[in-house]
């Protein structure tokens, strides 16, 4: 009976971690070739055009995040060793970051402590929940450290992760348009402001545009996230 | 870490010396009751590592070198992959955003744009106060 073997098939297809592992690099590799085919134009930010898609495809078969998570995690879990991995430019970068080591840690400190206060304020002005400002606090820091941080502070964990994506995205698209835009120029600063700004997906559109960029990115992402779990609750106590 | 001529197993080398700087984060972070995500402080040691490392003389310093770098630069060529699993993860809140989609998308652009040029100016007014010579 072709029928029912039909839906054996399809419940193995929706259940197995495979499938969730299997299409998460079939869209990520389909939105690399579009990102590549528009001369890798900021708006065809891969992680977007992956989303996009991936939801797509789970809204359309109706299958739950949790069980796409199954497979997907294996490589959510890489997102730990990437972190350690950042040593390695940063290393190489090492002559032109010492130089800067106070600048960067001063500009980091002023930019953590107006962003969080702007994006405190504005959610705050146009009556967001309380939980949804403070999940909105954390938004600058790489997704799995954030989503420690917003669990401390009284946030939602997973809202955290998806805003910290976007605002990756926000920044990684408008970053260096708006950079240039306010005059800067040097891609040290541009990569220490969008690291602090946009984290990991910054660093990775950082990294696609220079070596140096990238480096100072991914130094300001280290960072971001060390000096977030250490400021946030204060800010935030502050402001709320 | 021994250096090897096949670049698999070379690779092989390198992602367990990720993953064991990871743990050793992960482990240090637990003992101290650090406010550091163990990530961080992997890579904190690993920069360590790699510090002593170009300054020993041993023999095998450049293989030791050449093989973190190939398994790290794998890994960061292409970051933006590992973020996609959390992004899907949009789908779970849709209620929630469709109720104050208006304020947080606001609040997420004022404060993109505020962090970067709060940033990125302090940063260059630190520079020129300092005296730092631009890199470029």
């Amino acid at each position: 009976m072709p029928q029912t073997d039909l839906q054996t098939l399809w419940v193995y297809l929706s259940t197995s971690p495979l499938t969730g592992l299997t299409i998460t690099l079939v869209a990520y590799l389909i939105a690399y070739v579009i990102h590549n085919k528009t001369n890798t134009h900021p708006l065809t930010n891969t992680v977007l055009i992956s989303v996009i898609l991936l939801i797509s495809i789970l809204q359309l078969s109706g299958t739950e995040y949790k069980t796409y998570f199954e497979g997907a995690q294996f490589i959510h879990f890489l997102l730990g060793p990437a972190t350690v991995a950042l040593a390695v430019p940063l290393y190489q970068q090492f002559d032109k970051v010492k130089q800067l080591l106070i600048p960067i840690f001063v500009a980091m400190i002023i930019g953590i402590g107006a962003g969080t206060t702007a994006v405190v304020l504005t959610a705050k002005a146009l009556h967001a929940d309380l939980a949804i400002q403070l999940s909105l606090a954390v938004r600058s820091v790489t997704a799995p450290v954030a989503m420690g941080i917003s669990e401390k502070i009284g946030g939602i964990p997973s809202l955290t992760a998806v805003l910290a994506v976007v605002t990756g995205i926000l920044g990684a698209v408008i970053g260096t348009h708006f950079l240039s835009a306010i005059g800067c120029t040097n891609d040290a600063v541009k990569g220490v402001a969008i690291g602090n700004t946009s984290h990991g997906i910054g660093t990775a559109r950082a990294f696609s545009l220079s070596s140096t960029m990238g480096a100072f990115a991914g130094l300001a992402m280290a960072l971001a996230a060390i000096l977030n779990a250490l400021l946030l609750p204060w800010i935030v106590k502050l402001l709320t | 870490m021994i250096a090897s001529k096949s670049n698999g197993i070379r690779f092989l080398f390198g992602i367990t010396a990720l993953l064991c700087f990871q743990l050793l984060g992960e482990v240090v972070v637990r003992l101290l009751n650090l406010p550091l995500p163990g990530p961080v402080a992997g890579l904190i040691f690993l920069l360590v590592a790699l510090t002593i490392i170009g300054k020993s003389k041993s023999s095998a310093k450049t293989a030791m070198q050449d093989t973190l770098q190939q398994s790290s630069s794998t890994l960061l060529n292409h970051l933006s992959l590992l973020f996609v699993p959390a992004g899907v993860g949009v789908m779970v809140h849709f209620d929630k955003l469709r109720e104050e989609w208006l304020p947080i998308t606001i609040a997420l652009i004022v404060g993109a744009l505020i962090t970067l040029a709060a940033t990125a100016i302090s940063m260059k007014l630190m520079m020129r106060w300092m005296r730092v010579k631009d890199t470029e």
